[in-house]
Parts: structure tokens; sequence; C-alpha cells
């Protein structure tokens, strides 16, 4: 854990509890997941016990306390893709990365996770990695889309 | 930027006017809408080819790029419009991009085969309003989107923003405002319908200083993204309601709560806030009327039951977001226990309209209870998916027909599903019903937030519960048992029976699940939980029937009860599902007709898509 930096983001919000959130968020964007001892320093600096910053870390489905991959695969499951074969998509890509929703591949280069709704539900199903949207997708283009962030295996062997 | 702070009305119409006259109106731009639907379309690269191309033309001085909010017509992505002829290029690519510059910017000319082309008598439109999708709407909050680059406030204020801010805090009382808006009948667009002017008196009359005003725009309802266009692509018209409700009510600082899902969103709105705070429209003394105002922008950090007025509070103060026991309002006791008076997004945008053209203009448009127009995300498998904003009071059926273009493919509607997981599914029979706040809710549904997804044959009305079912499991803050076990239990039912283990007494016993938790939850996510059950089952009996008696899925959807297989007519014997089918599952040779071994086939549907003669059938 990197002290200062984890100071310099408390530092930006103040040490109020009710900046909690904003904090994580901080965080997370700086190591992509929140390890414990970010966590337990937090909680010392807010003089909050540590059972609070998990509550908050455990209940917002943006914080995870697990190591993420370098990239992040969102395949969106709301209303919408739902009904457009969103559920397929996810299916596809969980049987080329060989892992399930919310699973990080042994290599660490993908995390596979759902979302309810991304608020592009005209061009459903969609998938998302890292930032870039691909919309009206059809479950025959994911690996392609994989392969652009250096996705090298095959569904068979995966 | 050193920008000159108005300080008053006087100020901000003679601003007005300097914007006005430096730019002209005949001069070539084009609007590009840079909305999270058409970035995913790629209109990033449309844009820079656009810059790209016009620069190696040396036109880049001559013809302005403007880069817009969302105007909607998501389906046809990426959207470009040159003015000032207001020629609309509909699934614009970058490879378009040098014949648009020449022929209509450059020679003048009209590039057809972009245009908007009607699929039944192929004639071709040039304007929006000719547009079948357009011409039935009344965009009265999201028509502006095009015209705006949303991160720039100046395009904001030359259309006439701030007037109501500029009216409200020099020519009417708060109690004036509130009154406006009381008469104006504006209801709650987050789903609630409650009237905003109440609330907005209960705040400005409760004990307890300071006060404070909200803008929800924690748009959790899957399906729904009225309030990301609004706040993405005009966010002063958002500020401009929240500053004459923080006026109205009395109250000094404001919150933007705004979803994590919403990256865009955050980013446009801060800056709006920037650029407000820098012209003196947020801050100490406003347009020289002695008011203070400033708002701060929150971001959530993914949690549905947040967006619930009690728990987005709490989340606000720093805590877990969820509901708390309203035994008094938050309009009375919210944020840190202070009056506090939420809306959502789209009611907020209403304001400015009603303070500027009056209550009486307001309640001339929509139903007797339910005034003004409302945004509705049209999604699912209909053929023109968007964001339409229409008068209360048209049907369904004008909707999804006359703006939708009906159901795609060809195949046959079955259901629409309004209001996200707390609404429910209408059937064919009665999509001629009027869409108001009151109406859908006495077909056992609700307008919500203005979600609506159509729904083909190929769709499971079981499979539609059990999605928002479990939506709900996974959502449930787990504060309250009912809610808590009741979802539980109903999910259980729900798999059994889309997995053919369905027995009779289920369908009552759904039922009476969900008596039990309307009367008993905590907050609204649990009392209207059952209601896409208890639509499903009310007007889809059959389904459920085919799924417990049959053991069949009649739309092939649910995995357990149905069989991949291929027609021997129609196989061509080109090896290219066999190649595809990840089980090794498809035996064959080349041009002899395939077969797949239904015992090592994984249901994957893969086979189904690859094939180009529509041999791989389900049954």
């Amino acid at each position: 854990m990197d002290e200062e930096r984890i100071d310099e983001i408390i530092g930006n919000h103040g040490t109020d509890k009710s900046k909690l959130i904003g904090i994580l968020q901080d965080v997370q964007a700086e190591y992509n997941w929140l390890p414990q001892d970010t966590l337990r320093h937090i909680a010392k600096r807010l003089r909050i016990p540590l059972v609070d910053v998990f509550e908050i870390a455990t209940f917002y489905k943006s914080f995870s306390l697990k190591p993420r991959g370098k990239h992040l695969v969102r395949v969106c499951l709301g209303t919408a893709c739902h009904v457009r074969g969103g559920p397929r998509i996810m299916e596809t890509a969980e049987r080329s990365l060989g892992i399930k929703a919310d699973e990080t591949t042994s290599d660490y280069k993908f995390t596979l996770e759902s979302v309810n709704c991304l608020g592009c539900c005209a061009l459903g199903p969609v998938m998302v990695v890292d930032n870039e949207y691909h919309g009206k997708l059809p479950p025959t283009k994911v690996e392609k889309i994989l392969r652009t962030y250096g996705y090298t295996g095959s569904g068979k062997d995966g | 930027m050193n920008r000159i702070k108005i300080k008053s009305p006087l100020d901000l119409e003679k601003l007005r006017q300097a914007i006005l006259a430096k730019t002209d109106s005949q001069k070539t731009h084009v609007a590009i809408c840079a909305g999270t639907g058409c970035l995913a379309l790629g209109a990033r690269e449309v844009i820079t080819a656009f810059k790209e191309e016009l620069k190696k033309r040396g036109l880049e001085n001559e013809v302005e790029i403007r880069e817009t909010g969302c105007p909607g017509f998501c389906e046809k992505g990426t959207i470009v419009v040159s003015y000032p002829e207001g020629i609309y290029y509909l699934q614009v690519q970058p490879g378009d991009v040098q014949e648009i510059v020449e022929k209509t910017l450059v020679e003048k000319e009209i590039v057809e085969r972009l245009l908007y082309t009607d699929p039944v008598t192929n004639e071709k439109a040039i304007p929006e309003d000719e547009i079948p999708f357009y011409k039935h709407q009344m965009r009265l909050l999201i028509g502006n989107n095009i015209k705006i680059d949303p991160k720039n406030i100046e395009d904001y204020i030359a259309l006439g923003g701030y007037n109501a801010v500029a009216k409200a805090l020099s020519e009417m009382t708060p109690v004036e405002v509130i009154e406006e808006i009381k008469r104006a009948n504006l209801r709650g667009r987050g789903g609630g319908g409650f009237p905003a002017g109440r609330k907005w008196e209960t705040t400005r009359n409760a004990p307890g200083e300071p006060k404070y005003v909200i803008v929800n725009c924690d748009e959790g309802d899957p399906g729904a993204f009225m309030d990301r266009a609004l706040m993405e692509g005009n966010p002063h018209s958002v500020i401009e309601g929240l500053i004459i409700g923080a006026y109205a009510t009395g109250s000094h600082d404001g919150f933007i709560y705004v979803r994590e899902e919403y990256p865009l969103a955050v980013e446009n709105t801060s800056i709006a806030l920037e650029q407000a705070r820098e012209y003196g429209l947020l801050g100490r003394d406003i347009m020289g009327s002695g008011f203070d105002f400033d708002v701060k922008i929150f971001r959530g950090a993914g949690a549905f039951v947040s967006g619930e007025s009690s728990a987005l509070m709490s989340s606000l103060e720093g805590k877990v977001g969820a509901p708390q026991p309203k035994y008094t309002h938050t309009s009375i006791k919210g944020l840190w226990n202070k009056p506090t008076n939420l809306n959502n997004v789209e009611t907020w945008a209403n304001v400015p309209l009603i303070i500027n053209k009056g209550a009486d203009w307001f309640t001339s448009i929509g139903t007797e209870e339910s005034k003004g127009t409302k945004i509705f995300s049209l999604v699912g498998n209909v053929n023109n998916t968007g964001l339409v904003e229409v008068p209360m009071g048209i049907t369904l059926r004008e909707i999804i027909y006359n703006i939708g273009g009906g159901v795609r493919d060809n195949k046959k509607f079955k259901a629409v599903q309004t209001g996200g997981p707390s609404g429910g599914c209408i059937p064919e029979s009665l999509i001629d019903t009027a869409v108001d706040f009151d109406e859908l809710t006495k077909l056992g549904s609700m307008m919500g937030s203005g979600g609506m997804i159509v729904m083909d044959e190929d769709t499971c009305m079981v499979d539609v519960a059990k999605y928002f079912v479990d939506f709900l499991v996974d959502e449930s803050c787990g504060r309250c048992v009912p809610c808590r076990e009741g979802l539980e239990r109903m999910s259980e039912i729900l798999s059994d029976i889309c997995e053919g283990k369905g027995k009779e007494g289920d369908i009552e016993l759904l039922e009476e699940l969900s008596e039990v938790m309307k009367d008993t939850s905590l907050c609204a996510l649990g009392r209207t939980a059952p209601n896409p059950v208890l639509t499903t089952i009310h007007y889809f009996k059959d389904e459920y029937d085919a799924h417990i008696k049959e053991k069949k899925c009649p739309a092939h959807v649910c995995k357990v009860l149905i069989e991949y297989y291929i027609a021997g007519e129609k196989c061509t014997g080109c090896l290219a599902c066999l190649k595809a089918c990840p089980e090794g599952a498809i035996t064959g040779e080349k041009e002899k007709v395939h077969v797949i071994a239904t015992e090592k086939c994984s249901k994957c549907g893969i086979c189904y898509e690859t094939c180009k003669f529509d041999a791989v059938l389900i049954r």
C-alpha cells in the first residue's frame, strides 16, 4: 500500500465519515480494487470501526474486495438487453474466458462482471470492455472483441 | 475562462444577445450526437473524421462541429445533422464523412442514401419533423439536446436558458413559484407521481435549517435512460429547475446524485456546474436577487435500491444506501434529518418550462390527472428504439406502432413491460390504453420512470417474471423480511417452473407470497416487487400452465424445456455450425445433413446463430 497516496486521497475529501464512499471510489480507481490494508488505513484515519468501512465496501456493487484483471468486461443484463439476447452474450463470454461472472482469469488479464443496465438500452445487447461500449452485439462477435484486448485462447480449450 | 458575472436579468439578456450576435444562424454547422448511445456506435470516430476532413479542406474555421446530447433516435446512430438546413443523416459511419463534407457542406446537396427511408413506402425524409419517429412526438424536454453542446453553457443561454431563473428570482415570491408548480399539477417523473408542488410546500413549511434540494439521477430501472440523456445532453435545464426549486423551498444547498454507471453524465454535469458558477448563476446573490445557492455532485456506487429517496439520502450521508422506515416524510426530515426536497431529473427539467410558459400552458397538455409530457425509453423488440417524448394520454399502440414502427423482424407482438422491476407486462388486448400515471396502475403495472420494453413472440413471460425477481433478489437491501425472503422463495418457485419442475399449486403460492410482500414490505421496492409476477400470471397464465403441466416453453426460451435440432431439408452441410459448436455435439460431413447429439448439447444456441440457412430449429 502506498500510504502517502491514500493519505493524499483522504486529504482531498476530508476525514468526515460522510466522505467514505468518495474516498473508496478514488482508492479503487487507483488500485482497480480495494486491498484490505487500504481499508484498515482508511478506518484509522477516519476514526471509524473497520466494520463500517467493510459495510460500505460490501454493500455497493462497484467496490471489489478481490483483485481484478487488467481489463474489465461488463455484460449488460438489463431488461432490454435480456430480451435481445444479453444472457447469450454472457454465456459466450464465460465460455471464451473460461470463467464465470464475477471471476477473474488466472493470468489477471480479464475480469468478467454483469451489470444491471448501462442506459444504452436501444443498442442491446451491450458489452463494455473498460470504457469501450460494444452495442448490437451478436454472440458470434464476442471473441473477436476480446481478442482486441489481448485474449488469445479459444472457447474449445479455455 | 474569464466570464463576466451575470448580476441581473438584464445582464442575462445582454449576454444572450451578445452570444446570438457572434453566432451567424446561417453559418453551416454540423451537430453530431456524442451521447453514450451514439458513442457506443462509433460517434467518436465520426467526429474525428469530420474534423480531419474539414482541416484537409481548410474549412475548419468555416464549419463548426458541435458535439451534442442525445436526440433520442439511438437505433439509427450515429446521428449527424447539418445546419442551417437541418438535414438529418442517420447511421453515419466514418467512411461517410468525406461524402457529407463534399456534397452537403461544400456543394449544398443532399446525400440521399443517409436519409431516413420509410421501410414501407421507401420515401425519404430530410428534416427531423418529417421522420415518423419524431413526427408523432412532442419534444419539450429533449428537443433541445441536438441543438446544444452540453459542455458549453452559452449554447443553452442562446436558446433562452436561465430566463426562468431570472423570472422566478426577480418577479415571483417563493410562494408564488410553489403555487405555479402546484397549479401546473407537475407530478414526480421518477415513478411515484407525487405532486411536486405539494412536496415543495411541505419542505418550505417544515421547521429546521438548513434545507436541502436533491436531483435524483440514480436511474436504476433497467431499460430506462431518459434521465441519463437529459443529465448528459442538457444538464443546465436540470440545474435551472433545481435553482428555482431551491429558491421556492428556501434551500441554499443542492445535490445531484448520479449513478456511477453514467460517467458521461457526471462529467457533463460537473462542467455545467462549474460554468454556471463562473457566470454567477450559482453561488452568492444570484442575479442580484440576494438568493444564495450552490450544488455539489455525488457519484453513486452501484446500488439499485439507493434510488429510493430515504436510501439515496443515507447514501449521500456516506452510509449504506438502504431505505429507512418513513415515519416522517423526507420532505420534513430527510438528509441529516433536515427538510429535504428530492425530485427526479425529468421533474426538475420541467420546472423552467412551467415558469417560462405558465401553468395554464402546461395543463393544456396531457390528461385530467397527468399533465405535460413524459419521456419513455422505447426498447426491446421494436423497430425504432430510442427515447420518445409524448404528451400524457397517448396510447401504448401509438407509441409502439406510429413512433416505434412496430415489432422487429415482422414478429408478433406479445407484451410491453412498463415501470421497470416495479411494473408489469401489458398484453396486446390492452395496448389501446392511454398512458398516464393512473391508467397503467389500473392494469397492475405502472408508468414508473418510463421504461417501455417491447416483447415479441420469442419472449417467455415466465422467464421475464423470473428475470425481474432475480434482479430484485440481487438488489434488495435485505433489511426487511418480506422482501428479502419473499423474493428468494419466488425465485426458487419460478426457477422450478422454468426448469420443468413446476407443480400444481405453484401459481397460487406465488400469488399468496405476493400479497404478503405487498402488504408488509418496508419500502416500495418490496411492495411493488410482485407486480411483474402478478401481471404475467394474470395476462399470460397459459404460458405458466404450459410450463407446469406440459413441461413446455412455448417461446422456446427456457433451456431445460427445449431441444435444438437440424431440419434435414434445409441443411446444406456447410459445416459452419459443426465448427462453431463449443461442445462438439454436432456431427456430419461436407454437403451432408448434420445432426445434433442432444445428450452432448449445452443449448448455448451458437449453432442457431451461426446457421445462415435457418436449418437449426428449436422444439
